[in-house]
């Protein structure tokens, strides 16, 4: 449809009312304040809610209650902020609600910086919040996937009654791009389960609480039958350069932009690298890992992050040993440059 | 209790199927409990009102957290303290429905304090019941934010005291201190008449909302027989005796009569115009693609940096709207991190006819450089044969490489004889127009008057664009 471009913060919202969301609660907080400035100019204009909350706590509370009457509702925060919306993302997952909430990571911990970080990783992909939950996680890499996996992340939330959280950084909300937006989605699944404020809904109950033990459980192993129906139908990943490559690079966001160009540059010089980038983080592409450790060709992986290394624990849990797993990572908001990619790269295959 | 209950009202379950156990009759509260006289006085409104079905009821944690069990309503139960947040998303999503939130001291008063002050403040159109019983009493009978000075709970065993806990905080009077709500009133639940009082108090809040009037609160000085260790007759006495002395009762404030009702009315937009309004009308370009005069291969990396304020940022942003409408691949990314430091602002750009990899330019092609800081500290990066535009009226020295393409140009110096300095910018793209391989000019002055967003001064942009254009043919030649 049209094609603009837009820096990645302002995709997250274009897609988001595109995909039907009518209800954006946020709190500011630097790099995702642009989300919220762009929903505050456009979520009137079509009719939905925009509301600054008193706090994250409090905004993710709205979503809440927005989700639970079936409108398709939405958050965005960065780091700090994503910490505090932890108590409520549990809440809807046990209760079963979608929504969207979007994370646009910065340096840590405590206050940290602004800089860009991918040290959200284990709070967001391994729940963060109390309880056996998980949130489904996309990770966009560009502005276009900004929009489009916002709006697949409405789809998924939807399909699956589950939070889903689009886990960006600072650089990919900053970045502009051009992005082919598509038409609005006009078809939505029935929410039998909302609770709406009419006759029919009246049995209906939005809830996480159940004292019985053994209702609770079967609750659970309701909600872990879920996440395996996700990650059997909804893993998502991006290879390329992989099929002749003897070394695998992992990385995803901004991250795999750069390992991107670091392995064009590296077959220039011969040699055979290839890059696996995964876009679903929950669920992991773990069993496409799996097969590739077991490829007598592939000598070893290497995983590139802007953390400690938070992912690289998933892709050695996925290779389970099969083939050596080497890291190399970068915080405090400082990004590698290819020369750096490159050089890491090398170092990490001299290793092996 | 001195208030017989007689049957159910129809705003609740003809039987509890939710309740645990065989028990689906009667609720799960202990006797004397006043949290069972408030269920019926909120159900009866409702079903008297007309509006039980349009019911959304808010539980909150604490002993009514399974409210749920009981009233015939769409049921939330919300997480400790964020029933008002939960109700304000509700209800500004259904603004038709009847939103109920209720709390008891501990959950409104201490966890929640900051969404009730709120939700009150921005007078979310809904009724809030508060439950004020001076103790924790589902997790076990802790001290509550209300609790008396002296009064001996699970976590004040010698008495709540001035020194460790301070007063009792009084949420009526906390909240009819704001402009937003409408109507604030404390009552209790001690004996007939009370209760009479309290059933109109109930049935003002809801009606308020029913009439879109705005935020009504209405608290409630509630018995806790099991907290309180005393018979329910007791605890009667004690709200009357004492717990009212601290918390008086009567309205606080009562201006429903004097508000206008509010617009709730929602209108969503059709599907159809949803484009527009987010903006994504595509703009019309007259020419084609295919006669564009751009070269084959277009690989460009270009660093463009400066002072603040001199439309840095902005000249890589224009660069990259038109190499987009040029079909190509690009990219903008402002600097980040340590680089920001020292006084420059800078960009990154790509624009390619392949794919971009990184959007990190760290071998300019071009280096587009506005001051001096810019031109020493990012010359070294650009590439062997690549070229380096430099603003000679600002900078006083020279690039010392001679393997790039030396280009000074006038630009703050052209920029202020056209009457602007912060026009420089443009003096700049029209060079880079002028002899560069991957921007027609033609494109050029097309998309500008689409880029510029001050339209008044399209004029002054287009002549300084021009100037530049010249200079850059001169370049070529």
């Amino acid at each position: 449809m049209a094609k603009q471009f837009v820096k990645g913060n302002e995709a997250v919202v274009k897609g988001a009312i595109l995909a039907g969301c009518r209800a954006f609660y946020g709190y500011p907080i630097t790099p995702a304040s642009e989300i919220a400035h762009v929903a505050a100019q456009y979520m009137p204009l079509v009719g939905g809610t925009f509301l600054q909350a008193e706090s994250e706590i409090a905004a993710i509370n709205m979503v809440y209650g927005a989700a639970g009457t079936g409108i398709r509702a939405m958050t965005a925060s960065s780091s700090p902020g994503f910490s505090l919306k932890q108590e409520g993302l549990s809440y809807l997952a046990g209760s079963e609600l979608p929504c969207v909430v979007v994370d646009i990571t910065r340096g840590g911990p405590g206050l940290g910086n602004i800089a860009p970080e991918q040290s959200d990783y284990h709070q967001v992909v391994k729940g963060g919040g109390h309880g056996n939950y998980k949130n489904i996680v996309l990770a966009p890499n560009s502005a276009q996937e900004m929009c489009d996996l916002t709006m697949l992340a409405f789809d998924l939330a939807d399909k699956y009654r589950n939070p889903a959280v689009v886990l960006a950084d600072g650089f990919i909300g900053q970045m502009m791009e051009p992005v082919n937006f598509p038409e609005p989605v006009t078809e939505f699944a029935e929410k039998t389960w909302a609770v709406r404020g009419v006759d029919e809904d009246r049995l209906n109950l939005i809830s996480s609480i159940d004292l019985d033990p053994d209702d609770l459980e079967r609750h659970n192993q309701k909600l872990q039958r879920k996440y395996e129906i996700v990650e059997n139908n909804e893993t998502r990943y991006e290879e390329y350069r992989l099929a002749d490559a003897e070394f695998v690079v992992v990385g995803y966001g901004i991250v795999s932009r750069m390992i991107h160009t670091a392995v064009d540059e590296l077959r220039d010089e011969g040699v055979p690298v290839g890059m696996l980038r995964p876009i679903t983080l929950m669920p992991y592409p773990k069993k496409r890992l799996a097969e590739l450790a077991s490829e007598p060709r592939l000598k070893a992986f290497s995983v590139i992050e802007l953390s400690n290394g938070q992912m690289v624990e998933d892709v050695r849990l996925a290779v389970n040993g099969a083939k050596p797993v080497e890291f190399y990572g970068r915080m405090g908001g400082n990004v590698p440059s290819i020369d750096e990619l490159v050089r890491e790269i090398k170092r990490m295959m001299r290793v092996i | 209790m001195s208030v017989k209950i007689l049957g159910k009202s129809k705003g609740f379950y003809d039987t509890f199927e939710r309740r645990p156990g065989i028990n689906k009759e009667q609720t799960h509260y202990c006797p004397g409990c006043g949290h069972g006289i408030l269920h019926k006085l909120i159900a009866e409104a409702v079903v008297d009102f007309g509006v039980a079905e349009n019911l959304i009821f808010i539980s909150p944690v604490g002993c009514s957290v399974f409210s749920f069990y009981y009233f015939n309503a769409g049921n939330f139960q919300a997480a400790h303290g964020r029933a008002p947040a939960v109700a304000t998303g509700v209800k500004r999503a259904k603004p038709e429905s009847i939103v109920i939130s209720y709390q008891g001291d501990g959950d409104l008063a201490a966890i929640g304090g900051n969404e009730i002050l709120h939700a009150a403040n921005r007078g979310e159109a809904i009724t809030v019941f508060f439950v004020n019983n001076a103790i924790y009493g589902m997790t076990g009978g802790q001290m509550a934010p209300t609790t008396l000075i002296g009064q001996k709970t699970t976590t004040t065993p010698y008495g709540r005291t001035l020194q460790n806990e301070g007063y009792p905080i009084r949420m009526a009077e906390i909240i009819s201190s704001l402009e937003s709500p409408v109507y604030v009133e404390r009552v209790m639940l001690a004996d007939t008449r009370s209760i009479n009082a309290a059933r109109k108090a109930v049935r003002k809040g809801i009606k308020n909302q029913i009439e879109n009037k705005g935020f009504s609160f209405v608290e409630v000085l509630s018995t806790c027989p099991t907290g309180w260790k005393m018979t329910p007759p007791q605890s009667q006495e004690w709200i009357k005796s004492t717990l009212s002395e601290t918390f008086p009762l009567g309205v606080y404030k009562d201006i429903s009569d004097q508000v206008e009702p509010l617009d709730l009315s929602q209108n969503f937009a059709p599907s159809e115009r949803i484009p527009k309004l987010i903006g994504l009308e595509q703009d019309k370009l007259d020419y084609d693609i295919a006669t564009m005069k751009i070269a084959k291969e277009i690989d460009q990396e270009i660093r463009i940096s400066g002072f603040g304020g001199q439309g840095v940022l902005t000249l890589g942003v224009w660069l990259s709207e038109i190499g987009m409408r040029e079909d190509l691949n690009v990219s903008w990314i402002p600097s980040y991190g340590p680089e920001m430091r020292g006084g420059t602002a800078n960009c990154h750009v790509k624009l390619s006819r392949t794919s971009i990899g990184s959007p990190l330019v760290t071998h300019p092609s071009i280096l587009i450089a506005m001051n001096r800081p810019s031109l020493e500290k990012f010359e070294e990066d650009v590439i062997e044969g690549g070229a380096i535009i430099w603003d000679n009226s600002l900078i006083d020295i020279e690039p010392t490489r001679k393997d790039i393409k030396n280009i000074p140009v006038p630009a703050t110096e052209i920029a202020n004889e056209l009457g602007n300095t912060r026009i420089s910018n443009v003096v700049i793209l029209g060079v880079l127009a002028g002899f560069s391989d991957f921007l027609d000019p033609l494109v050029v002055q097309r998309v500008l008057p689409l880029i510029f967003k001050k339209k008044h001064l399209l004029e002054i942009n287009l002549k300084a664009f021009q100037k530049g254009l010249e200079l850059g043919r001169e370049l070529l030649a």
